[in-house]
């Protein structure tokens, strides 16, 4: 029998060995579903995971497609150390792009440079909001914020519902519950030319280095880890919990909130009820992928963007059905998954209980 | 917005500013499509797929065709679009409503590929957009259900109030009330296009409050299954739904866009494709009537079959006056027949409707 | 408003049909979480049971065979979630929301074949003689066997947590599982059989939809279903019986919102109608309990509705969506109620929930 034994220190050659050899495992997996679809599993494997890094334009989708994910992901994974689950990043998305939006129509006949911070305020202070409501529950009355924070997203979902088939309807769009497209100041500027590759993805990128920093040499940063990991010795060394839940909480929900900013300003360009395609779960699955640590949140944010791309070429190019590509993402998270225990945790045959 | 009535005759026949487009004929045509839902929701998107696949069986090696599944509306779409584009698709179907935006935007980026968008009204040089009459079949089924219908009530699964399902609502109405004076129309909105549950749920409920005759304009055969469990009539969507109701389907309005398609398939071939704006009814065949159900007494098939074919001729138009509002204010004077502007933004009940439309 | 063809027996029958697969998946999914397990996959275990339940009945013509090939679909998924979370000690959040994505893509693989196909038919229960008393007959006795299961798992999922001594372990696990392991009991295998019990249950909800209550399969054809299952869970504050109540609310909503459409009436009716009832429920139980510190929350909620029925003034249009979030809104506020005194939130929800267990040594 084998037994687990946990590291005191993750180790460092698995932390590089474990994607590798999940990303191996998904491939001969993954091959042998797409061969018994009757497709080409090399060709298949091509499309998905290597094409896409050697064309222009799928590498700057890329980006559009992972930023979100890693900007949420980062909010949460601070949370998640200290063992606070905001589940519902999916909300507060939804809440910083209806905010976001509901500032850019307000604005529908005036032109200016101070309209997309505006937005992005609007949009930011949104999510935190919205995030708070489980928080202050949780500090408050004890609510399990998992539970409240899924809730939300329900709520959200419908309020956007409310609002695309109410005031922020397009006057002019045939009772469509769509909003009005947002004029060129509302609009992100793009950094590279031809692309959708937008000033979000810059901020993402500043924001996850700011991450870095704040847990690893910021006094919160500690306050958070130390909450997550030794919650007695935390209480010991004066660490408020409730303060580390206000912050967890508001600072998931900025971040998500400012990811739907990022959505709405930047490839959408307008508010419509299918903006929210699932970033704010996905998003944790990322964090955890990612090891909750800023590096590895970016490079799970662009595995997953990559097999949304790849599998979307797959299926126009040989045929392979959604729902197949979706099978195979599910495969590839399970095994980066489990294979995440051999980080943690040693494993060791099982010693004879009786000595010769 | 301009409408060229006939599509057939469109693509040849009008010679619209074409600048941009250099008409090039080809042996080879590679066309890609983009689809909301999965291709097996037997509704919207698998009757776009079953004219794909008309496409390939006309064309054999000429043509090689493409599709993405299940595409969200927003972002994703533009890239599905670009992606497809880039490619070296020579033809692009974007199959919903909701990808207008992405599809201008990316047509204007490949000037040499020509886009064709569903049920939308925003075009360009390479940009066309196509549409149904689809309450020209309403009418038919209209005529039907009030003939038919024992309660003198008549069940409408709704979708969104947009002026595609009210056009819907009230082109039925008009065609059952002028059969039959005491029929009324209970309408429930699901806000959704495709929720089989929920569906089945509100036919249910129709049926509950006495409705013998279902009519449904979602994407699933759900409110069909039920009319079949609970020994009453109901009419298919999109696709002939007669394997869901082999005896409660009357008749079904198919969206049939295999000769639309193929026309354009064609004039990409030829070198003549156009930019252009199609609205096409039971005169292109882009609308059509699933075979009629041995049900329907003769007289009432020779009713409806009159109707299909004066509305196909031009003879008749299910919107003709005198019809007033439901507010009782008039609409149309005597004779007066509707413009295509007036009913694509139809925003409200015709007079003898219940209930409001929901804002 | 004509409210003559309003038949109340009819509505509380579709009622509890719509409410089934609801009552199934929420009751599977509190007995996971009672052993300290949180299974967020339960809407990809139920759509995966919709497929292998739909699958098996056209296969072998006998929805029976439909229900158990569901039951098994969904508790062999959910053992992989059990497998990962318990063994490989992988995040159960994480964990649960693959799961979904997993049995969405593989549900609608598996189902390609079977769209537009029509399953065999579940017959209605018929006993002769009791089918015919007015009213009750119809209330009690026009159901198919599925529903009377579904409220016999209720009342044995009842007995079991709270009368024996295996369902007093289930607990125990939930709520200290270090406790309960040093106390000699076998907390992984226990949440194993938790978890294969949820999975089973939202299969068969999921073979629900699509054998008896659509019937017929479609691609996501569980729209959400087993999100709402998670949320009854906790509205019921993790007891049995009230499972059955939030179902029926939740499931309610819905009905009554189409058929009051139906009936030509104004959509904030079902959201007051639906507020009273929670108002009055929660009165109920506080009243029994002896705890007056609810009844100013009973009056609040009781004020909302009377609220909701002002608006319900024709001259407001209360879109449907508003009253879509009544029911998550209620779910937050029990929770809250519910959380607010320590000691009674610990009788209900598990402690241990959602927390990696692991033996060192």
């Amino acid at each position: 029998m084998w037994r687990l034994e946990a590291r005191r220190e993750p180790s460092r050659s698995m932390l590089l060995l474990t994607p590798v050899l999940a990303v191996a495992l998904t491939v001969i997996f993954g091959g042998a579903l797409f061969a018994a679809l009757g497709k080409d599993p090399v060709a298949a494997m091509q499309v998905i995971f290597i094409d896409p890094l050697f064309d222009p334009y799928s590498r700057s989708e890329l980006m559009v497609k992972g930023a979100p994910l890693a900007l949420i992901a980062i909010g949460l994974s601070l949370g998640f150390r200290a063992g606070i689950w905001n589940i519902g990043a999916e909300g507060q998305f939804i809440m910083g792009a209806v905010a976001a939006s509901a500032v850019a129509l307000a604005f529908y006949d005036v032109q200016g440079i101070w309209l997309l911070p505006l937005m992005l305020v609007a949009g930011t202070a949104a999510g935190a909001a919205w995030a708070m409501i489980p928080a202050l529950l949780k500090t408050r009355f004890g609510a399990n914020e998992i539970l409240v924070s899924l809730m939300l997203v329900y709520v959200a979902e419908q309020f956007l519902i409310a609002m695309v088939s109410g005031p922020l309807r397009d006057p002019q769009g045939f009772n469509f519950p769509l909003s009005r497209s947002f004029h060129d100041s509302a609009v992100l500027p793009v950094l590279i030319e031809y692309t959708r590759v937008h000033v979000g993805v810059l901020v993402t990128l500043a924001l996850v280095i700011a991450a870095q920093v704040l847990m690893s040499r910021h006094i919160l940063g500690f306050r958070i880890r130390l909450s997550g990991e030794a919650p007695r010795a935390a209480r010991f060394a004066g660490v408020d919990r409730a303060h580390v839940t206000w912050a967890c909480m508001g600072i998931s929900g900025a971040c998500a909130g400012m990811a739907g900013m990022f959505e709405v300003a930047g490839p959408a360009q307008q508010l419509a009820p299918s903006l929210p395609v699932g970033y704010g779960f996905t998003a944790i699955i990322v964090a955890f992928l990612g090891r909750l640590s800023p590096p590895g949140i970016v490079l799970a944010a662009a595995i997953m963007a990559l097999t949304y791309i790849g599998g979307e070429t797959a299926q126009f190019a040989l045929g392979i059905p959604a729902a197949a590509n979706e099978t195979f993402r599910g495969m590839l998270l399970f095994f980066l998954l489990g294979l995440d225990i051999l980080v943690r945790y040693r494993i060791r045959p099982r010693r004879r209980e009786v000595k010769a | 917005m301009k409408l060229a009535a006939t599509v057939l005759a469109a693509a040849a026949a009008l010679a619209l500013g074409a600048s941009g487009v250099l008409a090039q004929a080809k042996d080879h045509v590679k066309v890609g499509f983009v689809y909301v839902g999965p291709v097996g929701d037997f509704g919207w998107s698998y009757q776009h797929d079953v004219a794909r696949k008309a496409v390939e069986e006309k064309f054999g090696d000429k043509v090689e065709t493409t599709f993405v599944e299940s595409v969200p509306e927003g972002p994703d779409a533009e890239r599905v679009i670009q992606q497809m584009a880039r490619s070296g698709t020579d033809l692009i179907f974007t199959t919903s409503f909701g990808y207008m935006d992405q599809t201008v935007k990316v047509a204007k980026m490949f000037p040499n590929v020509k886009f064709e968008h569903a049920t939308g009204y925003k075009r360009a040089d390479n940009v066309s957009t196509y549409s149904s009459r689809f309450y020209e079949g309403r009418h038919v089924i209209g005529l039907i259900a009030g003939k038919m219908t024992k309660t003198n009530t008549i069940g409408y699964i709704a979708s969104f109030p947009i002026p595609e399902v009210v056009r819907g609502i009230n082109a039925a109405y008009l065609a059952a009330k002028s059969v039959n004076p005491d029929v009324k129309f209970k309408i429930v909105w699901v806000s959704t296009w495709f929720d089989p549950a929920k569906e089945a749920d509100a036919a249910k409920a129709l049926i509950e409050q006495g409705a013998d005759i279902i009519m449904q304009h979602t994407d699933s055969p759900a409110a069909m299954t039920i009319a079949q469990e609970n020994g009453i009539l109901a009419f298919g969507q999109a696709s002939d739904m007669k394997q869901f109701g082999p005896d409660a389907q009357l008749t079904s309005i198919m969206d049939h866009w295999d000769p639309y398609y193929i026309s354009r398939v064609q004039a990409v071939l030829d070198g003549t494709w156009e930019s252009t704006d199609t609205w096409g009814g039971f005169d292109t065949g882009m609308v059509q009537l699933a075979e009629f159900s041995d049900k329907i007494p003769e007289d009432v098939k020779k009713l409806a079959m009159d109707a299909r074919d004066a509305i196909a001729a031009g003879t008749l138009h299910p919107f003709t006056g005198p019809i007033n509002k439901q507010d009782g204010s008039p609409w149309l004077a005597e004779g007066e027949v509707a413009d295509d502007g007036t009913l694509l933004g139809m925003n409200f009940y015709v007079e003898g409707i219940e209930g409001d439309l929901p804002k | 408003m004509d409210l003559s063809t309003l038949d109340p027996i009819a509505l509380i029958v579709s009622l509890i049909i719509a409410a089934t697969p609801l009552v199934l998946a929420a009751t599977g999914e509190l007995v996971t979480e009672k052993s300290g397990v949180l299974n967020l996959g339960v809407e990809g275990m139920m759509v995966f049971g919709a497929i292998s339940g739909f699958a098996a009945a056209v296969e072998t013509g006998s929805p029976w065979a439909g229900f158990l090939a569901a039951a098994l679909g969904g508790a062999v998924l959910a053992l992989l979630f059990g497998v990962m979370t318990q063994y490989l000690l992988s995040n159960q959040v994480a964990t649960g929301l693959a799961l979904t994505m997993f049995g969405l893509g593989l549900a609608a693989l598996i189902g390609q074949p079977y769209s537009g196909v029509k399953p065999p038919s579940f017959p209605r229960l018929d006993i002769p003689g009791l089918g015919d008393i007015p009213v009750l007959g119809r209330l009690l006795f026009s159901f198919d066997a599925m529903v009377y299961l579904s409220v016999a798992l209720v009342a044995a999922v009842w007995w079991f947590l709270t009368r024996t001594r295996a369902g007093m372990i289930l607990r125990a696990v939930g709520e200290n599982h270090d406790a309960a392991h040093s106390l000699g009991m076998k907390v992984v295998p226990i949440r194993l059989a938790a978890i294969a019990f949820g999975g089973a249950c939202a299969g068969m909800g999921g073979a629900y939809l699509s054998l008896v209550r659509v019937p017929q399969w479609t691609e996501g054809m569980t729209a959400g279903a087993g999100w709402i299952a998670l949320a009854i869970v906790v509205f019921a504050s993790w007891k049995p019986w009230r499972v059955l109540v939030g179902a029926y609310l939740f499931g309610g909503v819905t009905i009554l919102q189409l058929n009051t459409q139906a009936l030509s009436l104004n959509p904030a009716l079902p959201a007051g109608a639906g507020l009273i009832a929670v108002g009055l429920v929660w009165l109920g139980l506080s009243l029994r309990a002896g705890r007056p510190a609810d009844l100013p929350l009973a009056a609040l909620v009781l004020g909302v509705a009377a609220l909701a029925f002002g608006l319900a003034d024709p001259r407001f249009q209360i879109g449907s969506a508003w009253l879509s979030m009544a029911p998550y809104l209620v779910t937050i506020l029990v929770l809250v109620v519910m959380s607010r005194d320590r000691t009674r939130a610990a009788l209900n929800a598990p402690a241990s929930l959602g927390r990696v267990f692991h033996v060192s040594g």
